[in-house]
């Protein structure tokens, strides 16, 4: 549980940063943030970095505003910072309701927001968000800033698009409508734990009549995704139990579930429908 | 004899050994370093079992700070592990070699040894260790056929039957008969604090030691002094603080000779400090059993026979405790019951997984789960209550001390006191009983899925047969109690000094509590099985009334008074009922028992003494556990609602010690019925070498627990009436959950495998319909 020997960089610009993984990047140099991921990963010598590039000295990843209708939420943003109150409207009520599912109190006080979008964990909450909301993954490098489409991001179960010498410096997304409802259900063995599945899911309600729906589904496949089958059950729908059932049971239909030795397809796929669900009936409370 | 009703025994008293924990003082394994040690890492097989084809070292020894690497060539000295309690023929070809010889067994079995200048260092050198093993096909369970151990050994190392009466023929002529298939899934102890061991050679002394030591170390510098052919003053073992024992730690394992190998062949220390990945595939095992249990029962459900065969995955080698948890599993299977005839015959299997050994109420956790289930199959085939059945057939009062012809811990079986109905009827009364059927029964009518269960167990603790403890009053009054015990972490300071305090008339925080030391004493039992109270507290209690009497005899010459009329109050000898009187301390006592004072006139030096206890058989503390518990209908996921423990300990010494112990036990039960389970892969790749793979239950997941400590049936067989209290808690909270399972499922039966994970419970509830 020692990691493996590596050179630790502590650059106070986004820049330099670039500049020094630009150098390293090809004897495995990585970010470090929160390192409530990576650092686990090097103590059992699963992840054997050459270069660590700290950029927690970089004050102006701190950024957390919206700014032209968009969240703005910076590389140095840590879990914890979303609590409810910190960002304004349906958006900052949807992150203090998913924050504190993630892990524990530690690893929130820690971890960040753009850390786990880059690690990519299949049951990371703030990925199924990030796709929830349209996200826009801001990558910083030498070559100059990228913008990546969330749905362009994601490239496996922990893996990215992201270019080894790039740094998510960045996510934005644009906020839900006010009075836009949001819910979120996951379910782990542990309060914590990676979950087996979970849903993100909002929508408005006009005239009686469910709008704009959204449901994002992590947990269950290598990365999350919006489920159209599920949305399409629910737009123009009256938002009560026979929608909500018929939207999670599409939900179910559409995901191809991981499989592992414990959790086989078919149990994952029952829990995308209960957590599709009951995100619903949560966003009507 | 008896001590008195209003003293300090029976008081929740603070723990004397808080203070340094809560400042950050606490002395852990990981904490003790010694000038100039190596450090150890070592390079464990990654195939579950295969022939050694290579291994090449070359590149970890030529590494700058690496001092040296040893396979097993390199200590033909060192024999494989003893059994803790001496030879026993048929295990003997069995045994686990220090370093794998020719052949790897488990995932996770030490191949290989680095020793360097610090641990980076040396794991940096053990991924240059190249090892080259030829895969041979693995057994993977205990009931499949057996295969080669080695070329003429048999995975199935030994058989081991008890029983009485002629189960065949009431088999033959029974009411009815009922058959259970249920399987205990492996888990084990996870303390906080992993395993470490630091040896040091002192040359200057020409003493072996051994820090980190825990729960038995005079047994295990009884072993080790053998395995390294030193005599007894030559080795010593030293307890630190330890962070939770619970079987697995404190055993000899092969790190713990390897260090002291190294320290004599380089003349100074070694430590290792085991990291949580390493814990989790090399430390002791526990559980895994399947049993295949069947009852023969009259008309009202009256036990006349059991008969129980099992297999019992021992995992790769034999450790330690040899058969002990098989054994115990057949001498203990009845439990709380009368049985008119009994067979059991264990296979005990050795499979291609992490050695297995004892865990908190090992043989009780699993026989308390198959037994509770063959209650309940009972009470379901013949329709009578879960109530009835088990009443029907506890053994009642009047029938103390019930000896029945089995065995547990080469001790017959002889229960020693106990209202088992009694006690059955408090733990119903706490829980609402009668009320709860009518709440169940009506949220089940909402459509919720929720029920109760029980279970009903004895347990067995205070294994003697002698413990002694010495104590000594120093000239200032202040007092030493030295004792061959250990602690890991369960109070066994404040329990000692309390029975101390109590006997000698002093405040128990002027007492000092040696243990785990064997440099101080030359005999003790340590601390497993519910030992230390029952065998040390009455040691340190014998002792103590000694120590009572000498300062006593010698005070009424000085006081010149009737022994019979004096008292010791606070450390000092007064004439009773006379406070303002002539007085003197045992501090003064002391200082005229010194070897030159001048009074002490041929008096034995010293106002000290040694203490024994002798017992013949162990004591029998018995409980009973209710759940309730809801079923997410979707989820599947099993949450407890209510929980109550009973249990009878006789006499409690601190309640709120004894409460921590039963509290502490519960959470690792809940563990090992619905969370945590070791998982191997069909090639014997362990699946749980983590804490996202392993799953602890954490304060989100246990509940409140209702603990009634009962004192209804003190121990005839010592003179406190203790029993031990360390493994209720944990002893049949699967038994119990399982069983308010199946009353959620309103089906008896469904449960047959711990732990009852979610994915598991999905597939009861489809096959029932019930999803």
């Amino acid at each position: 549980m020692k990691p493996a020997p590596f050179t630790y960089h502590r650059p106070l610009s986004i820049d330099e940063a670039a500049r020094i993984l630009s150098d390293v990047a090809e004897h495995d140099g990585r970010i470090i943030a929160g390192g409530q991921s990576l650092a686990p990963m090097m103590a059992f010598r699963v992840a054997r970095p050459h270069h660590l590039v700290d950029i927690n000295e970089i004050a102006a990843l701190d950024v957390l505003t919206i700014e032209d209708a968009a969240l703005r939420i910076g590389a140095r943003v840590r879990h914890a910072r979303f609590i409810p109150g910190a960002i304004a409207g349906p958006t900052g009520e949807l992150f203090a309701k998913v924050m504190p599912n993630i892990a524990n109190y530690s690893v929130r006080s820690r971890g960040t927001f753009c850390g786990s979008l880059a690690h990519a964990d299949p049951a990371s909450e703030w990925c199924a968000l990030a796709t929830l909301l349209d996200a826009e993954i801001i990558a910083h490098s030498v070559r100059g800033e990228r913008r990546i489409d969330v749905r362009d991001y994601f490239d496996g179960a922990m893996s990215t698009t992201l270019a080894p010498d790039e740094i998510v410096i960045e996510a934005r997304m644009p906020v839900l409508r006010e009075g836009t409802r949001t819910g979120f259900y996951e379910f782990s063995r542990r309060k914590g734990d990676f979950a087996i599945a979970m849903a993100i899911v909002a929508f408005s309600v006009e005239n009686g009549r469910i709008t704009s729906p959204r449901v994002s589904i992590g947990g269950a496949e290598p990365y999350p995704r919006r489920i159209h089958e599920a949305e399409a059950a629910l737009d123009g729908a009256a938002p009560d139990a026979a929608a909500f059932a018929a939207a999670a049971d599409a939900a179910a239909a559409a995901v191809d579930p991981m499989e592992d030795a414990m959790t086989d397809a078919a149990y994952r796929r029952d829990i995308v429908r209960a957590a599709t669900r009951r995100g619903l009936e949560q966003a009507m409370q | 004899m008896n001590a008195k009703p209003q003293g300090v025994i029976g008081q929740s008293v603070q723990r004397l050994e808080d203070r340094p924990l809560i400042i950050g003082k606490g002395m852990f394994v990981g904490d003790i370093s010694f000038a100039h040690q190596l450090h150890m890492r070592i390079v464990r097989s990654t195939s579950a079992h295969g022939l050694i084809k290579r291994i090449d070292a070359q590149a970890a020894r030529a590494l700058p700070g690496v001092h040296a690497v040893w396979t097993a060539q390199d200590i033909p000295e060192i024999g494989p592990i003893d059994f803790r309690e001496g030879k026993i023929e048929k295990l003997e070809p069995y045994r686990q070699p220090v370093l794998a010889i020719d052949r790897v067994r488990y995932v996770g079995e030490p191949v290989a040894a680095i020793f360097a200048s610090d641990a980076y260092i040396a794991e940096d050198a053990a991924d240059l260790v190249e090892i080259e093993i030829e895969d041979l096909p693995v057994i993977m369970d205990a009931r499949a056929a057996t295969g080669d151990f080695a070329p003429g050994l048999s995975s199935e190392a030994a058989i081991i039957t008890q029983g009485f009466g002629d189960t065949a023929s009431v088999f033959a002529t029974a009411y009815a008969v009922v058959e259970i298939d249920v399987t205990v899934g492996r888990h084990s102890g996870v303390p906080l604090e992993t395993r470490g061991a630091i040896g040091r050679y002192d040359a200057a002394r020409d003493v072996l030691e051994l820090h980190g030591a825990a729960k038995v170390p005079h047994k295990n510098k009884e072993t080790l002094a053998r395995l390294f052919g030193r005599p007894a003053a030559a080795l010593h073992l030293f307890e630190t603080h330890v962070g939770g024992g619970f079987g697995v730690r404190g055993e000899i394992y092969p790190e713990d000779i390897l260090v002291l190998a190294a320290a004599l062949r380089f003349g100074g220390a070694v430590k290792w400090i085991e990291d949580r990945r390493e814990h989790l595939m090399a430390a002791n095992q526990s559980r895994e059993q399947h049993h295949k249990t069947r009852a023969a029962v009259d008309e009202k459900g009256t036990l006349l026979a059991i008969e129980n065969e099992f297999w019992h995955d021992q995992g790769a080698y034999p450790r330690t405790h040899a058969m002990r948890v098989a054994e115990t599993t057949c001498g203990i299977l009845p439990g709380p019951y009368r049985v008119g005839a009994y067979k059991a015959l264990g296979h005990y299997r050795l499979t291609n997984k992490t050695p297995a050994a004892t865990y908190r109420a090992p043989g009780r956790y699993e026989t308390n789960f198959v037994r509770e289930r063959l209650l309940d199959a009972i009470a379901a085939k013949l329709k009578i209550s879960r109530i009835d059945v088990r009443k029907q057939n506890l053994i009642s009062s009047d029938e103390m001390p019930y000896a029945r012809p089995l065995c547990v811990l080469e001790d017959d079986v002889s229960y020693d006191s106990g209202d088992y109905v009694g006690l059955l009827d408090k733990s119903l009364k706490a829980i609402k009983w009668d009320e709860l059927q009518g709440e169940l029964a009506e949220r089940r009518k909402r459509g919720e899925l929720v029920g109760v269960g029980l279970a009903t167990f004895v347990e067995k603790s205070g294994l003697g047969p002698t413990d002694g403890a010495h104590v000594c009053v120093d000239t200032t009054g202040a007092i030493e109690v030295i004792t061959g015990g250990a602690s890991v972490g369960q109070g066994f300071e404040t329990v000692m000094a309390q029975v101390c305090a109590e006997a000698l008339g002093v405040d128990y925080r002027n007492i000092r509590v040696v243990h785990g030391r064997t440099d101080r004493i030359d005999f003790g039992i340590g601390a497993h099985a519910s030992r230390a109270t029952v065998m040390t507290a009455n040691a340190v209690h014998a002792a103590a009334l000694i120590v009572r009497e000498k300062a006593l005899s010698f005070a009424a010459e000085l006081l010149q008074s009737d022994a019979a009329m004096l008292d010791i109050i606070e450390g000092r000898v007064i004439r009773r009922g006379e406070s303002e009187g002539p007085s003197i301390t045992l501090g003064e006592i002391a200082n005229h028992l010194r070897p030159a004072a001048k009074l002490r006139r041929g008096r034995e030096p010293g106002l000290s003494a040694d203490g024994w206890f002798d017992t013949d058989h162990q004591v029998y503390p018995y409980g009973n556990q209710i759940a309730v518990v809801s079923i997410d209908r979707e989820t599947c996921a099993v949450n407890v609602e209510q929980y109550v423990i009973a249990y009878d300990i006789g006499r409690a010494i601190n309640p709120v010690l004894v409460r921590g112990q039963i509290l502490g036990g519960f959470a690792q039960g809940l563990g090992g019925a619905l969370y945590e389970e070791f998982l191997y892969d069909e090639r014997g790749e362990p699946l749980s070498v983590t804490f996202v793979d392993y799953l602890m239950p954490t304060a989100n997941e246990v509940p409140n627990v209702e603990v009634i400590i009962a004192e209804d049936a003190p121990s005839p067989r010592n003179p406190l009436g203790i029993k031990g209290a360390g493994e209720s808690g944990i002893a049949a909270v699967g038994a119990a959950i399982a069983s308010a399972v199946d009353d959620a499922l309103s089906s008896p039966g469904a449960v047959t495998q711990l732990p009852i994970t979610p994915q598991r419970l999905k597939k009861i509830m489809n096959r029932l319909g019930r999803a």
